[in-house]
C-alpha cells in the first residue's frame, strides 16, 4: 500500500481479536477443510516444516469468476514455502500470488502469522505481510481492487475468518468469490 | 441474514473504535499512517503541533482500539495502521443497512463537491 523512505517499510500489518482458541485459528489457517470456508475460499495445502511446500488451489467459484471476467484461473493460485512452523503460535512462509500474471511476476513475498491467546478465550491474530518489491500485490492485499471483484484483501479475509469462528458462518454466504 | 447473539466483548471493541475515531488529532494520525505506514513516534510527532507526551497518549488510544499496531524493527518501534476494526464495523453495520444507500450518498457528496471545485 505504501512505500517509505528512511526506515524502508513495505510491510502491511493486520490484527484481529477472535473469540476462539489458538488451535482453532491455527487450523483455520492451515487446514484445507477450513480454508475453503472463508475469505477467497479454495483449499490450502501445507507441509508444515521448514522448506515444506505451500499451495492454495482455485475453487470452482474462483474459476467461474475468472472466466466471467475473461481470464483463465490457474489450478494453483498461491504458492510458497514454509520457513517456520510453531503450531499453534507462529507460521512464517513465503507467498506468491499466481492468479494475476502481473502479481505473479513480482515474485515471492514473506508472510507471518502470530497467534497469542489472551484473557477470556479471546485470541489475538496478527498478520504481517512483507511486500517489498511487490506494489501490485500490495494494492490487492490492501483491498484496493475490491470494486473489480478481486475481494477485499487481508481486512476482508480476517473479518470473514472472525465471523466464521465466532458464529459458525461466514459474513456473506452469497459472495460468489467466497466459497466453491 | 445471519442473526448474531450479542457478545459483550465485541460491543466494547466497537465503542473503543468509535471513541478513537471521534478525535480529529487521532484521525490525522491514521491519515498519516495511511499515506505512509510503519512510522516511528518521532516521525509522527513532527507532523503535529503537540508535545511528545500528547502524541503518545493519542497513539495509546488508537492502539487500545486496535486501529494502530506497533512492531519492533531493530531499535525502532514502528506504528502501523490496522484497518481490520474499521472493516469489522463496515461488515457488521454498513452492509446491514444496505451498501447501495451509502454509496448513493457518497456519489452525491462527490457530485456536490465536484460542482464547487
Amino acid at each position: 500500500m505504501t512505500t517509505s523512505t528512511g526506515t524502508a517499510v513495505t510491510t502491511q500489518v493486520y490484527r484481529v481479536y477472535i473469540k476462539a482458541t489458538s488451535q482453532a485459528i491455527w487450523d483455520a489457517i492451515t487446514k484445507p477443510e477450513w480454508t475453503e470456508r472463508y475469505g477467497y475460499g479454495g483449499l490450502s495445502q501445507y507441509d508444515l516444516r521448514p522448506g515444506g511446500a505451500y499451495r492454495a488451489f482455485a475453487s470452482e467459484a474462483m474459476k467461474k469468476a475468472g472466466a466471467e471476467m475473461g481470464f483463465p484461473t490457474p489450478d494453483v493460485v498461491v504458492d510458497g514455502e514454509v520457513i517456520e512452523a510453531d503450531p499453534p503460535r507462529k507460521l512464517v512462509q513465503t507467498w506468491r500470488m499466481l492468479m494475476d500474471p502481473d502479481a505473479a511476476a513480482e515474485g515471492f513475498t514473506r508472510l507471518t502469522y502470530e497467534i497469542v491467546e489472551g484473557k477470556g478465550g479471546v485470541t489475538k491474530l496478527t498478520v504481517a505481510h512483507e511486500v517489498e518489491g511487490a506494489p501490485k500485490l500490495a494494492v490487492l492485499l490492501a483491498g484496493g481492487l475490491e470494486d473489480t471483484g478481486a475481494g477485499g484483501g487481508w481486512s476482508w479475509v480476517l473479518s470473514d475468518l472472525k465471523s466464521l469462528l465466532e458464529t459458525g458462518s461466514p459474513m456473506d454466504p452469497g459472495n460468489p468469490l467466497n466459497r466453491g | 441474514m445471519t442473526v448474531r447473539s450479542p457478545i459483550v466483548g465485541i460491543v466494547t471493541d466497537d465503542n473503543r473504535v468509535f471513541k478513537a475515531l471521534a478525535d480529529p488529532t487521532r484521525r490525522f494520525l491514521l491519515d498519516q499512517l495511511f499515506a505512509r505506514d510503519g512510522r516511528t513516534l518521532t516521525e509522527l510527532e513532527s507532523e503535529l503541533e503537540m508535545s511528545r507526551f500528547g502524541v503518545m497518549k493519542h497513539l495509546r488510544i488508537l492502539e487500545d482500539a486496535g486501529l494502530v499496531v506497533t512492531r519492533r524493527s531493530g531499535r525502532e518501534k514502528l506504528h502501523f495502521l490496522n484497518p481490520v476494526p474499521i472493516r469489522l464495523i463496515h461488515d457488521r453495520w454498513i452492509d446491514k443497512y444496505t451498501e447501495r444507500q451509502v454509496s448513493a450518498l457518497a456519489d452525491l457528496k462527490h457530485e456536490l463537491e465536484g460542482e464547487t471545485a
